[in-house]
């Protein structure tokens, strides 16, 4: 169900138009980093440690070597000394964005997490290089692994990384507030409240992968890999090999999912990429499932103690937040973590005069942190948890209290304590849009009939806004399109698709605004050797970073096939239009000529171009985002728990989405859908496990528990729709989704258990959670 | 390692090649065949992207080995539309609902959802959300896979 008509739905904009990868997808012609086979291709599997912290004292790699159809089994000392720089993140290499973990291609000495890579076998195929993996002879001297976030950082005997002299890999908090004091010290009520979120993995379904191949003859490196950011690759294939940007081309390709995993080059993809580079062959390397859930960077290990003074009418007087995440052994890119922004962006769409916070995160013997569909997303896990102990506490329904705090249309511009300025943004709206789908009042008197007959209904909501960061590398996007001798348009773009549909709605935005039909249009991503330099997709940013380049390249395509119509049609560029590749005097139809005559003119025919015009019909267009840009949207669910099983049944799920201008409904309600149902996951089934020495638990889809289709409620849509200010009104929407899940899920399940004095505070809500929650609470 | 010789029809196609004895049904498929439209997700028989139909039944290709289908009839995902392309029922009803994003676990949904509509031509929705969980996907939240089941039940798969 889709609610609120669109205001702006243009010819394609704004239209469900159906997607242009589909047919090769759903037809088995998708080409995935798997189906790469190049000549000469060679297969690596890695060995990894099965200790969490350990000092290697033998490591036998001789019959391995022997080993029939092995080309090379390679450890630290074949490629440590190999890096020509940082095997870190471009944004984190020159050490400007604060400490990373001291990065090498393979264990050195020691191990420092289960599934640390010790050596690299390439065969002829899999199937040997696993054997030749067994062959290997290793022998540990098990050290005390640090294990649990929240002693890491008291503890300076076992250091996870000796190098750094700590585990605390950083910290900061606000200077002392005499202010916030003071507001706390006279709030009416002031509740404190202590949240956890548990470990939690991407998992795409395709694993990750590459295929490296360092021609040594012809000195260049060909990738082929499975990447949210085919330019970031390049960058850092160049840099770890020390050779020119230009001698590197990356290709990306179809993309099995990402969420955040696949936005920087992980470690063990650098590490083939030298191997390729030493052999001078063409090396492969797929990640299997066990491997993905070992030693891919996991994500959300978070802790948060959240302060809210609240004054006589239920109004926010101030707030503080204090941050803990576990940042694991070898995050990908300074800590993996983003207490700045969960900082900032704990007040979300409330009315918080005065903030406090702190955040700190630490190393431990764990599989490093990594991205995942809204990394700060512990910001609206936390606070929108605390609005509803905070309403419990105050007597207020959770609804009514956040009616009183949310920022209304009428205080827009609106600054947050945290120094965030919205504008455009509908918080209010979409609480009440929400609200009203999901019955919420109506829900009430059921769920006291419910209550009355011994059953336990709940209903939660989770109100945010989104941001979509615009700084720095991750603000600028180009898209270069291309109208060909014929007519028709290529685009090509920075940016690559990892389901997102981009293939679809670049062109709906191009041929919307160039005035040619969608099936005249081609996009092409992901290949560093034709794709103008981009930021790649995540962070949500393709939408309203990517879309204005393109919307920008083909206006501006547009006023120069106009200018060379006018030119030899004799007519005044004012009267021209173009529909569906037709140039026509408007309101005179019959006086035309077609987009394929001016394109056959502007590279073929240049002497008729108008005076002094360059030929050509082909633009590339760069569009520079403002620093921060908002989305924002409330979710409401409603559950029933059986308080005899602890099993908890989502009955209804609402999302109410503002994300401005949107280009395709049916992809955005897609990314909405995909979102919700990683966050019921995390609230309700998955859940990364280590035990106390650092093993872990959770190696295969058995043990890690991703919903089914059995488990998912039916998803229902509103739209509010509140143009961005930036060209075409766009805003980026694709991680919001499992941000609001959360504390939704966790709210409803929270709301059914109150009445029988149970307390939550912790992720995830498993029956046996759920179970030891109602037998932990106090008598009645 | 033991080479065996595996004959098999895949697709209406005679296949035959020799194979290592441990070598998976999915990468006899993928390397021998290459048929790559048939996707590896787990490898240990949770994800059911490798699903294919043996002899017509849905099976994952990852826990099958190659020699155990000597002699089968084999269906992979691109026999299961037209020989030019053209989309079959369930094939268009995805592309239809939006029920894929990434398109890496389709195959397999696809594949399944084929043989379930053979055997249940007008299933209810528990039966549809019943037939689809041996199958994961991570991008679409399963609304656009349900709805392109009952689309393709109404379609009125053969």
């Amino acid at each position: 169900m889709t609610t609120s008509p669109l205001q702006t739905a243009g010819r394609f904009v704004g239209q469900s138009v159906k997607r242009k990868e589909d047919p090769r997808l759903v037809t088995g012609h998708g080409r995935y980093v798997d189906d790469v086979t190049v000549p000469g291709m060679l297969h690596a599997a890695f060995l990894r440690s099965d200790v969490a912290r350990g000092r290697i004292t033998r490591l036998d790699v001789a019959a391995a070597r022997e080993c029939s159809g092995v080309h090379a089994v390679l450890t630290a000392a074949d490629l440590n000394d190999r890096p020509a720089g940082p095997m870190l993140p471009s944004m984190f290499a020159d050490g400007s964005q604060g400490i990373s973990a001291p990065v090498r291609p393979l264990a050195d000495g020691d191990v420092r997490f289960v599934g640390d890579p010790i050596a690299l076998v390439v065969a002829d195929s899999r199937y040997v290089a696993e054997d030749a993996c067994e062959l290997i002879e290793v022998e540990y001297e098990p050290l005390t692994a640090v294990v649990d976030f929240e002693r890491a950082a008291d503890d300076t005997e076992n250091l996870v990384h000796p190098e750094l002299g700590s585990n605390i890999a950083s910290t900061m908090a606000t200077p002392p507030d005499a202010a916030l004091d003071e507001a706390l010290s006279r709030a009416a009520h002031v509740v404190t409240e202590t949240f956890y979120q548990q470990r939690q993995t991407p998992t795409p379904m395709e694993t990750r992968g590459i295929v490296a191949h360092w021609d040594p003859y012809a000195a260049a490196l060909r990738v082929w890999m499975s990447s949210q950011n085919p330019h970031e690759v390049r960058r850092t294939c160049a840099r770890i090999l020390g050779v020119a940007e230009s001698r590197v081309r990356v290709v990306q390709q179809d993309v099995g999912g990402g969420f955040g995993q696949k936005y920087f080059m992980p470690r063990d993809e650098m590490t083939v990429v030298l191997a390729s580079h030493l052999l001078g062959r063409p090396v492969k390397w797929i990640e299997d499932r066990r491997e993905n859930l070992l030693s891919s960077n996991h994500a959300r290990r978070d802790r948060a103690t959240v302060t809210v003074g609240v004054d006589a009418d239920g109004r926010i007087v101030g707030a503080r937040i204090e941050h803990l995440e576990d940042s694991g052994a070898y995050a990908n890119g300074g800590t993996g973590g983003t207490g700045m922004f969960v900082a900032m962006m704990f007040p979300g769409p409330y009315r918080i005069p005065r903030l406090g916070w702190s955040t700190t995160a630490v190393w431990t013997n764990t599989c490093g942190r990594g991205a995942y569909r809204g990394p700060w997303m512990m910001e609206t896990v936390a606070r929108e948890e605390m609005m509803d102990v905070v309403a419990r506490a105050i007597g207020l329904d959770p609804l009514e209290f956040r009616r009183r705090n949310v920022i209304g249309r009428d205080e827009l511009p609106y600054a947050t304590a945290s120094g965030m300025v919205y504008e455009h943004v509908s918080p209010s709206e979409t609480l009440e849009q929400a609200a009203s789908l999901i019955d919420y009042d109506g829900f009430r008197s059921r769920q006291a009939e419910a209550r009355a007959n011994g059953r336990y209904l709940g209903v939660g909501l989770g109100l945010y806004i989104e941001p979509q960061a615009g700084m720095g590398a991750l603000g600028v996007e180009a898209a270069n399109v291309r109208v060909e001798p014929d007519g028709t348009v290529n685009v090509f773009v920075g940016s690559g698709s990892h389901g997102q549909s981009l293939e679809t709605t670049v062109a709906q935005v191009v041929a919307e605004h160039l005035g040619v039909d969608i099936d005249a249009v081609a996009v092409h991503q992901g290949d560093t050797d034709v794709a103008p330099f981009g930021g790649g997709t995540g962070g949500s940013r393709s939408g309203p970073i990517l879309s204005p380049a393109a919307r920008q390249a083909a206006l501006e395509v547009r006023d120069k096939a106009i200018r060379i119509a006018a030119h030899l049609m004799e007519a005044a560029p004012d009267d021209l239009e173009i529909d569906g590749g037709v140039i026509s005097v408007r309101g005179t139809p019959a006086r035309s000529t077609t987009l394929a005559q001016v394109a056959t003119t502007a590279y073929q025919q240049s002497d008729l171009l108008p005076p002094g015009m360059e030929p050509g019909l082909e633009v590339i267009s760069r569009y520079k985002a403002p620093p921060v840009m908002y989305s924002n949207a409330c979710h409401a669910c409603t559950c029933e728990v059986d308080a005899a099983t602890g099993h908890v049944t989502l009955t209804r799920y609402v999302v109410s989405e503002d994300c401005g201008v949107m280009i395709n409904p049916m992809v955005v309600e897609g990314q909405i859908a995909g979102g919700v149902v990683q966050g019921i996951g995390g609230v309700l089934y998955e859940q990364i496990v280590y035990d106390d020495e650092g093993n872990p638990l959770t190696t295969t889809f058995l043990d890690y528990l991703v919903p089914t289709a059995a488990e998912v409620p039916v998803i229902e849509y509103g739209h509010v729709e509140t143009p961005a200010a930036t060209p075409g009104g766009y805003k980026g929407m694709g991680e919001g989704g499992a941000i609001g899940s959360v504390p939704a899920v966790f709210n409803a399940v929270a709301d059914a258990l109150a009445p029988l004095g149970a307390r939550v505070n912790r992720l995830p809500l498993g029956p046996s959670e759920v179970l030891a929650a109602i037998e932990a609470a106090p008598a009645r | 390692m033991k080479m065996v010789t595996v004959t098999v029809t895949v697709n209406g196609e005679p296949r035959r090649a020799s194979v290592e004895a441990r070598k998976t049904l999915a990468d006899f498929l993928r390397e021998d065949c290459a048929l790559t439209g048939t996707h590896l997700g787990c490898e240990h028989g949770v994800c059911g992207a490798c699903t294919v139909l043996l002899d017509g039944a849905a099976v994952r290709s990852c826990l099958v080995f190659a020699v155990q289908a000597d002699g089968a009839d084999i269906t992979t995902i691109e026999g299961i539309g037209g020989p030019g392309g053209e989309l079959s029922p369930v094939q268009a009803a995805f592309r239809d609902a939006h029920g894929l994003q990434c398109g890496f676990c389709t195959p397999g949904f696809v594949v399944s959802v084929t043989a379930f509509l053979r055997d249940n031509a007008d299933p209810t929705d528990e039966e549809i959300r019943d037939a689809l969980s041996g199958n994961l996907c991570r991008c679409t939240g399963y609304q656009g896979i349900i709805n392109a089941v009952r689309l393709a039940a109404r379609a009125g798969v053969r």
